[in-house]
Formats: structure tokens, sequence, C-alpha cells
């Protein structure tokens, strides 16, 4: 099955950015154009400083381009203003980073259960949520646990099961391996790509690493902010 | 779930949060102990009565009036009763054991101070004994003295050895009534000035009057000031409360200066307060980040933060106004010859509160507008 025959859930035009230091533009995304469709599990590669992350944060809704549009689900994010952004990404994205960012204050289980804190669900429904996603990554016996008690590829699924609490349209992921030894990293991957093979997840997700990349179904390579050829991958 | 957060952020640096917490704490119970020394200041004031006025020498304080305007005033319309006072100065022992003293009238004084309440046995003996005296209960508590004591007082406005017995102690109707004065007969002392210093005999330092009427006030004071108009001693009158608004006005600076410094606490703790909330913001600009990152907006956000400083905040506050008390009692046991009432008044007590309330949110507003303005991708740093 290639992404085509699917409908497209990121529609990316003619998207450009760039950085500002001292009075000198540095370009960092030229002129991108990027269709990604329903459950699509992308890898989006590149050497430092190609403007990945940049990218990723764009399609995310952290930041904004200056140019060129972005419709996720039918929606332009680059008209939305900031509380609507905000809002649009409560329940559309599911963030990983390469540090998985959990709070050290909250415990597995309270962390899964905070984006859930925006949405309209009774306090129950909100527990049965958080179960179910934690139970999805295999972390049903760590509920308790602080994430100072935990592995960093059980921090790493508690932050998957985070991203993934409220169902969003996308799984956004900045090299959820990056930090990982490679059996953890064995792990996140095997469980990002069940989420887009079985659960029919949309992911996008940068690395380095050309094996974790093997995983998806497609890879996207960026140079120097200009996306090369697109090369699709072999579906194992 | 918001709760969890704010009180487990609030206490994440246990000793910084506690520091503060003190610091917020020790703030309220200066400026607690401090207006209720200025409120103390004006109970005077406010324990005055309304119909009573006060006539004094119109040149000042320590010029007298001659004891033969007496008559004169009693004549005046709207007068019901009158009586005279003499501060009398007098030490006990020790300069440093320093009290009010004053040679009144007796009965007819003390017919004019209902406030002052004396058993009648008492009164009846202080009116027949022409060297007793009467004091106050936290006085005879002061100095262990009992009904029937023999004290001596030293004058120094009016020489030599002034050798009493105590005859009655009174206590206070109110708790702002002063129970630490002392009053004998005046004409114990007048005919020891005859004899010793005819030209300052047969004067008082000031008369009370009682009126019929309060709002009549001013007529009367306007009549009784007319009597003496172009006399060798001019008078004033003016309303008890207004008399000791004159006291207390000397010592206004005094008063200002208090206030001030009770203020300037604020203002340092404010900014104590608001360091510590920045600080302590700045070093989790990443979380909030992460919390943006989640579709966490400006409201959550302020709620998270000035609750985080409510929370220290109203610690700080609670402890410091649980304080105030014990610390007033102890307070109160120095100074209480000076000020019979330190009690802490409900106004004191809002202000604490408001003080508080005022802090915690100066303290919340910067980095409120830091983590709400601030751009997700600079907060989340270029490790995110
Ligand atoms: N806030 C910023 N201000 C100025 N320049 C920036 C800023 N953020 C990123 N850049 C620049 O934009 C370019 C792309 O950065 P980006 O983080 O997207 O790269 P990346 O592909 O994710 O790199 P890496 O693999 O190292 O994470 C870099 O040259 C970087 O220096
Ligand atoms: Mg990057």
């Amino acid at each position: 099955m290639t992404s085509t025959e699917r409908p497209v859930i990121v529609d990316i035009r003619r998207l450009s950015k760039s950085y500002r230091r001292g009075n000198q533009l540095i370009p960092v995304l030229e002129d991108i154009s990027l269709t990604i469709a329903e459950s699509e599990f992308m890898a989006l590669m590149g050497p430092s400083g190609s403007g990945k992350s940049t990218l990723l944060n764009l399609i995310a809704g952290l930041d904004r381009a200056d140019s060129g549009t972005i419709r996720v689900g039918g929606i332009d994010i680059s008209d939305l203003s900031e509380t609507q952004l905000a809002a649009w990404r409560a329940t559309h994205v599911g963030f990983i980073f390469q540090f998985y960012n959990l709070l050290p204050v909250l415990t597995a289980f309270e962390n899964v259960e905070l984006p859930l804190v925006l949405t309209d669900l009774s306090r129950r429904q909100r527990r049965e949520h958080a179960h179910t996603v934690l139970r999805l990554v295999n972390l049903e016996d760590r509920l308790d646990h602080y994430p100072r008690q935990l592995s960093g590829g059980q921090q790493q699924r508690v932050a998957i099961a985070r991203a993934l609490v409220t169902d969003p349209t996308l799984l956004v992921a900045d090299e959820p391996t990056g930090d990982l030894d490679r059996i953890s990293a064995e792990d996140v991957l095997v469980l990002l790509e069940r989420l887009s093979r079985d659960l029919g997840k949309t992911i996008i997700m940068v690395t380095h690493d050309p094996r974790a990349a093997r995983r998806a179904s497609t890879i996207k390579h960026l140079d120097k902010g200009v996306l090369a050829n697109d090369v699709e991958a072999v579906v194992p | 779930m918001m709760w969890k957060l704010l009180f487990r952020n609030a206490f994440r640096h246990k000793l910084r949060a506690l520091l503060t917490v003190f610091g917020v704490a020790v703030a309220v119970l200066a400026f607690g102990l401090l207006r209720t020394v200025v409120d103390a200041w004006y109970a005077g004031v406010s324990a005055a009565a309304a119909n009573r006025l006060i006539i004094r020498n119109a040149i000042s304080l320590t010029f007298f009036l001659p004891i033969a305007y007496m008559e004169k005033i009693r004549a005046v319309d709207g007068v019901k009763a009158i009586s005279h006072m003499t501060w009398f100065g007098g030490v006990y022992i020790d300069r440093k054991n320093f009290f009010a003293n004053f040679a009144v009238e007796g009965k007819p004084f003390l017919d004019l101070y209902p406030e002052f309440i004396l058993p009648e046995d008492q009164k009846d003996a202080f009116g027949k004994d022409r060297r007793g005296c009467v004091v106050g209960r936290g006085l005879a508590r002061r100095f262990g003295w009992k009904v029937g004591d023999s004290i001596t007082l030293q004058g120094t406005i009016f020489r030599g050895d002034w050798p009493m017995t105590v005859r009655g102690i009174y206590s206070g109707r109110e708790r702002t009534v002063d129970e630490n004065q002392l009053f004998f007969h005046w004409d114990y002392l007048n005919e020891r000035l005859k004899a010793a210093a005819q030209r300052r005999a047969n004067q008082a330092g000031i008369f009370i009057i009682e009126i019929a009427d309060p709002h009549a006030a001013a007529a009367v004071s306007g009549s009784i000031d007319a009597v003496f108009k172009n006399s060798l001693a001019e008078t004033l009158t003016e309303t008890e409360r207004a008399f000791q608004m004159g006291f207390v006005s000397m010592s206004e600076a005094i008063l200002m200066a208090i206030r001030l410094v009770s203020f300037l606490i604020i203002g340092i703790i404010m900014a104590v307060t608001a360091n510590t909330m920045i600080m302590s913001v700045r070093e989790r600009m990443h979380e909030f980040a992460v919390f943006k990152t989640l579709g966490y907006g400006a409201g959550r956000l302020g709620s998270l933060i000035l609750g985080e400083s409510a929370v220290i905040c109203a610690a700080g506050g609670a402890l410091g106004i649980a304080a105030t008390f014990p610390a007033l009692r102890i307070l109160a046991r120095y100074v209480s010859n000076v000020f019979p009432v330190l009690d802490i008044t409900s106004t004191t007590l809002c202000y604490d509160v408001l003080t508080v309330a005022a802090v915690a949110l100066t303290a919340a507003v910067f980095p409120i507008r830091r983590v709400v303005t601030v751009p997700i991708v600079e907060a989340l740093g270029r490790a995110g």
C-alpha cells in the first residue's frame, strides 16, 4: 500500500522559514511542499542543522512559518490565533520529545492524564483513558512511579502514552530514540510502528538513525532546508 | 490535578519555599505589630467620651488655670457637671517606673468618669482620706499594691516627698480604659502649696465638664471661652477627643515614620517574593514550554503560577497572622504602662490579608508574562 492511496492528512505548500541573526536573514526552510497521508509513518532524515526540527515544529503548530500553508485535516493552522492554535494542538497533535520532557512532580499516570485536563472528560473517563494508553505502552505496572524512578526507555513510553491519550490526528516525534540505548530504542520503534499499522496513527518522526528510519513507511530527506527526492521505504 | 501540580511545584525546593514562607510570615507579623502599636497610640482618643469637654489655658498645657474659674464655668448654659485635674508628674522610687498621676477632686472627679469602676466602700474610703489615692488595676499589679498600702511619690513639678495611702483600685469599664494611672486629692496638693509656694496654690491644670447635649459641644465651648476672653488666663475649650488628639499629634511624626516603615516592609517582601517566583519559574521554563506544547493556554498557565505564588504567600500570611497574637501578648507585658490596649483590630487583619494577596499577585505577574509570551520553540531550547 502506498501513501497516495489514502486520504491526505497533512498538506504543506511552499513553506519557508528563516531566522534572523543580527541583521542577517538565515534561511532554514526553503519552499517546502509535502503531503502526508493518513496512517503514514514518515521518517524525516537529514544532516544536523538541515531544518528537521524546524519543520516538525511548524507542522505541530509550535512555531510559525514566514510563508506557505500547512493544512492539517483541512485546517490551515497558519490562520489560527495563538489561543486557537493552543486549543488545536491540544486536540490534534501528540508531541514526543528526544528527552521525554515528563513533569518530574507528577507520576507516570498523572503525566499521561495531563493533556486530558484540557478536555471536558470526566475524572473517571480521564482515568480510564490514561489506563488504556499506559496498558498499550506496556507500563500498567509503573503507574505510580515518578519519572526519576523510570528508565529512559520507560520514560519515553510514558511520553508516547501522553502524546497518544487525546487520540490526536498527528503524532510528532523529534528524535524519539536519540537518547536511548539500542534495546530501548527498539522497543519505542516497535511501539510507534504498531501505532501506525494497527491503530492507523499518522506519525512524523525526525531521526538520525537509518535503522529507525527503516521502520517508517516513508523516508524524506531534508538537506539545507530543501527536501530531496522522495524515497519510498519498503514496509517490512 | 491543577491543585496537585500547584502544591507540588510550590514546595519543590523545600528550603527555598520555606524561607519565602518565613519571609512573608515575618513581614506580616512586623506589619501587624507596627499597625497595632499605631492603633494603640490612638486608643486614648477613641476611648474619649463625646459628652466631656476639656478646658485648658489658651497659652499651653503647662500653664494652669485659677480654681476660681470653676464657679463661672458652672454657670455657663449647658454645663452639667464640672471637676478638675492637675498633672502631678510624681515619681515612684525611680524615674523608670513612669506612670501618669494626677491631683483630682475626689468624688466629683470619679462621678465624671464612670468608666473607672471602683467598689462603693473604696470610693467612700478615698473620699474620707485626704492623703488617700486611687490606682488603676494595672498599676496595682505592676507594683504589687493592695488597698491600705502606703506609698510615697517624689514630686518633680511640686518638690518634696508625697506620702499617700492606696484607698481604692479601679478597673476599666472597657478595655480601652487606661488602668495605669494614679489619682489623689487636689486638696492635699493645694494645702501644701499654700504653705510652701503660695503663688502656685489655688490652681488646676485643666477643668473637665460634662455637657448635657454632646451636639452642643461647639456652642458650650464658645460660650466658656468667651467668658474668659481678655482675662489674665484665657481658656481653650475642646472635646476630650480633640484634646487627646492634641497629645497624639505631638507624636504624629513618629507615627508617620512607623506607618512608613510598615509599608516599606511590605515593599521589601514583595520584591523578595517576586524574585523567588521569577527564579523558580525561569528554572522551569522548559516545563512550561511542555505545558504549552500540550495546548495549555494563558489562563491555565497563569493560574498555575499565581496559584503557586498564592500557596506560598498564604502559608506565610497565615503563619504571620497566627504569630501576631502571641507576639502582641508578649509585647503587651513590656509596654502595658504606655499602651493599655494592644489588640489587633479587624482593620489590621484585613490589611494583613490584603497585603498578602497583593504580594502573591505582584510576585506572579512577571513570571506569568514571561511564560505566556515566550515562544515555545525558544523555551524548549535546542535540546527539545
Ligand atoms: N531560534 C533560532 N534562532 C536562529 N537560528 C536558529 C534557531 N533555531 C534554529 N536555528 C537554525 O536553523 C537551522 C535548522 O535548525 P534545526 O533545529 O531545525 O535543525 P535540525 O535539522 O533539527 O538539526 P539537528 O539534527 O541537530 O537537531 C540551524 O542552522 C539552526 O542554527
Ligand atoms: Mg533537531
